[in-house]
């Protein structure tokens, strides 16, 4: 296949799967604004500017702000409004190749964008964003075949997985005490009621951290994501050498997974914060090495004009 | 003064002939000039002000469409109706709180000691603060439940406390419910409900979270399982998906991360409750039990009994299993020992009761009987062992025929009714088809006992009756609820209260729920958040000057040309 076409997959995987954690990551955390008085509003939203890799303003920051930053300003790259517009923007790109479905979803949906969300319609707003999120998964699961650019598209959206719930462990680890609580960061991935499940509903800091990074079942856990990613590597890429891999991306991404399934929790959580950017570092860098190998040519080319 | 609050005052004002007026938690003057609003809900009542009623209207719609998206319903009439939440929460101030759950815990304190006597020793007969019959004639009473006790003593794990306030704006007590109180899920999804649609009503205003309850709960049932076990298996047992709380059920089993069981998922098996799994039997040790006394077990109770598992109280006899609420707890929220309560209180704890009782008749005296029987057509009559207003008869509105027919019944069984005056139950503004209303409220604070000490709810569930000057405020009788917003800091920092307690020890152990949220973000220090990587960008979306797109858009023109 084009590797245009492919590194629009890629993307549209990533775009969609970031529309996602961002609207339930903001979704739990502004209502928790609401719902808890004691939070301090300025630092809470900071740190969530913090996770979703957003330079904070100067001057004291609500709400709304953080809402305008990560939901609705079409000039912010970390926004769900960027990346619904992206995704849609990809799948133009490939819209011979995607099914007529999945287009037609991520169409509208960049097209029924609100421009505004009042704060009355907080939820509801992030309640359709993950509708829309769902329904084109759910086209992509259902009707694809299980061919190159279906393994584009997992592959984007297991390395945003892996990456966004990495930057959410990150903030936990910021000080042990400090942070947005086990609870907090559960409820973000849509996490809790799974993690009640499993564990009998006795949120601790060992087994919240376990599930979210260790567990083998839970599929926004950092390790079936990155699992995830590999096996999708590993189809597109199907030669087995006799020593050694020889994809880059491969080769990071197979690192972090044997840490994660070998390295003992504890180990971990003493750590986390260092762990959880080279986290980071890694699907970031796994990106690049994708990019270089499969889809060399995508970069447009462009001319700048000689200094004088 | 909005449009929203407009026509208030007169209705507030035009009262039925010889009627108190009520106390009105909102408002302290009664004429239509006065209407200064006290000062704990004067914020809400500025924000609310500057809502029109089309847009509260609207607000209460979207509310309504996402309870009933959620399942949050009961049934009315065979079609799934929205459990009604009106948009006006009712405010306490944590001063006044302290004082309502200071009553609460003294009266769950005083039940639970009355019920390990009535179903041991029955010192209170023996003293005579008690007679023997009241005991053995309440129909709650069983037998079957003499001797069981649980590891740690508690008969009452949960239970709710209806309280109302007078003429006076007294709080009083209403009656108590220790069997399966229930109400709590809605207090927990109104409180998300609330600040999913009226955001702005939450500014400034330092609301109590009650988000907390599960952990409680757990913690409390945990704590009751035979022989101190380290890791009880919980389950909650439910009489399955036609129950009306069959959603309450759900989201407390969802919660609490245990299984929501029926009775047919269990079976007895040498003195052991297994449940049924598709790994072979699993053995429980602690049952949330949701469903009447009457249905549990078969064995001892109604032998037509599908709901419950045969051989349940031989197990919770041998010790095997908690049973939570205990069986035959109904004795002390039989109406009639309600009247005894105050003096349980003074006998078993030696303290002045906190909150009084409502004045009531008891119509076995024979003097009582006598006045109640003159008086009938300005009393409130209820059945002792009713509950949800069931069989409730109002004086003043009652017919020549139904009093008639009342008499008679007293006179025939006096001991399965009492009397009591009509009470003006307090008022608050709430959203009718005419406007802003005033409607008469409840609340049920919600208490869980875990052996160690009684924690309150923060709040509980407000009931308010819809009909205008109606005083039957139960949801099977068409009612709706309100928020319940225990406002202000916790000066007192008593034990028992989970976020004080944690703010204090908090960096030790793991935050559990939303106090420990609080707990530690109040902690958090407002140094520097720092900022982690910016997400990737592809290189074709990355934001930038678009020269690519530019070309494309300039030769598609050229082309056209």
């Amino acid at each position: 296949m084009l590797s245009r076409i492919a590194s629009s997959l890629f993307w549209i995987g990533r775009y969609i799967e970031r529309s996602d954690g961002t609207a339930r990551i903001l979704d739990v955390h502004l209502q928790l604004l609401l719902e808890d008085p004691w939070i301090d509003e300025d630092t809470a939203c900071r740190s969530l500017l913090g996770v979703m890799g957003s330079p904070a303003p100067e001057a004291a920051i609500v709400r709304e702000d953080v809402l305008r930053i990560l939901a609705v300003d079409r000039a912010a790259p970390a926004s769900i409004v960027y990346s619904l517009g992206s995704a849609r923007e990809n799948a133009r790109r490939a819209r011979e190749i995607i099914s007529s479905e999945l287009w037609e979803c991520l169409n509208t949906t960049a097209a029924r964008m609100p421009r505004r969300v009042t704060s009355d319609k907080v939820h509801e707003f992030f309640s359709w964003v993950r509708e829309r999120t769902a329904l084109a998964v759910g086209l992509m699961e259902s009707g694809a075949s299980r061919d190159e650019a279906w393994h584009f598209f997992t592959l984007g959206r297991s390395l945003e997985r892996a990456d966004m719930t990495a930057r959410l462990l990150a903030t936990r680890s910021l000080t042990e005490a400090s942070g947005p609580s086990w609870t907090t960061l559960l409820r973000s991935c849509g996490a809790y009621e799974a993690y009640l499940r499993t564990y009998r509903g006795v949120p601790s800091a060992r087994n919240a951290a376990e599930f979210l990074l260790h567990d083998r079942l839970f599929p926004r856990s950092i390790l079936y994501s990155v699992a995830r990613a590999v096996d999708s590597l590993a189809e597109i890429e199907p030669r087995l050498e006799r020593v050694g891999v020889s994809d880059q991306a491969a080769r990071m991404l197979g690192q972090v997974r044997s840490e994660l399934e070998f390295r003992p929790v504890a180990d971990v959580l003493d750590d986390l914060p260092a762990f959880m950017s080279a986290i980071q570092e890694a699907t970031s860098a796994a990106t690049t090495a994708v990019a270089l190998r499969y889809f060399p040519e995508t970069v447009a080319p462009s001319w700048t004009g000689e200094r004088a | 003064m909005g449009e929203l609050f407009g026509g208030y005052a007169t209705a507030a004002s035009r009262r039925k002939r010889g009627r108190k007026a009520p106390f009105d938690e909102m408002f302290a003057g009664t004429s239509p000039a006065g209407q200064g609003a006290r000062p704990a809900y004067r914020e809400i009542f500025a924000a609310l002000a500057s809502l029109t009623q089309e847009e509260l209207r609207g607000r209460t719609d979207a509310l309504a469409s996402s309870y009933l998206a959620q399942g949050v319903t009961f049934d009315f009439a065979g079609e799934e109706r929205p459990f009604p939440l009106d948009a006006v929460p009712r405010v306490i101030e944590q001063h006044e709180w302290t004082h309502v759950e200071a009553g609460v815990k003294q009266r769950v304190r005083a039940l639970e000691a009355f019920l390990s006597d009535v179903y041991g020793d029955q010192n209170a007969v023996h003293d005579g603060v008690v007679p023997a019959g009241l005991i053995t004639s309440s129909a709650h009473f069983h037998r079957a439940a003499a001797g069981i006790t649980t590891a740690n003593g508690v008969r009452i794990q949960v239970s709710g406390i209806d309280l109302i306030r007078d003429e006076r704006g007294e709080w009083r007590v209403l009656e108590d419910n220790v069997r399966v109180p229930s109400g709590v899920s809605y207090v927990i999804s109104n409180r998300r409900m609330m600040a999913q649609t009226l955001p702005e009503l939450f500014r400034s205003m330092r609301v109590r979270p009650v988000g907390d309850y599960p952990y409680r709960l757990l913690q409390a049932l945990r704590a009751s399982a035979p022989g101190g076990m380290e890791n009880p298996n919980v389950v909650v047992l439910t009489p399955g998906v036609y129950n009306s709380a069959y959603f309450e059920h759900t989201l407390l089993a969802r919660l609490m991360g245990v299984e929501l069981v029926e009775g047919r998922d269990l079976f007895c098996s040498g003195g052991h409750v297994w449940m049924r799994t598709t790994s072979g039997p699993q053995r429980v040790d602690v049952i949330y039990r949701r469903i009447d006394d009457e249905f549990i077990d078969p064995l001892q109770f109604r032998v037509d009994s599908v709901l419950g598992t045969p051989g349940l109280m031989l197990a919770a006899r041998l010790g095997n299993v908690t049973i939570a609420n205990a069986i035959g707890n109904g004795v002390a929220d039989d109406k009639l020992v309600y009247t005894y309560v105050p003096d349980l209180i003074r006998y078993y704890l030696a303290e002045e009761p906190i909150l009084p009782n409502v004045d009531t008749w008891r119509l076995e005296e024979p003097e009582a009987l006598a006045e109640v029987l003159d008086r009938l057509d300005e009393l409130v009559v209820k059945p002792v062992d009713g509950s949800g207003g069931k069989g409730l008869v109002i004086g003043r509105d009652a017919s020549r025929k139904e009093l008639a027919e009342l008499r008679a019944r007293l006179i025939a069984d006096p001991r399965g009714w009492i009397a009591q005056p009509l009470v003006e139950l307090s008022t608050i503004p709430t959203l009718v088809d005419d406007g802003m209303r005033p409607r008469h409220v409840d609340l049920r604070p919600f208490a869980v006992n875990d052996g160690r000490d009684v924690w309150v709810l923060p709040g509980g569930l407000t009931r308010v009756a819809l009909a205008e000057g109606q005083l039957v405020v139960n949801s099977s009788q068409g009612g709706g609820s309100k928020d319940t917003w225990v406002v202000g800091t916790n000066l007192a920092g008593e034990p028992g209260d989970g976020t004080s307690e944690r703010r204090r020890g908090q960096a030790s152990e793991a935050a559990h729920g939303v106090a420990g949220i609080v707990a530690e973000q109040a902690a958090r220090p407002a140094s520097s958040v720092p900022v982690q990587r910016a997400p990737d960008h592809s290189a074709e979306d990355a934001p930038r000057s678009d020269q690519q797109q530019q070309q494309q858009q300039q030769s598609g023109e050229a082309a056209a040309c």
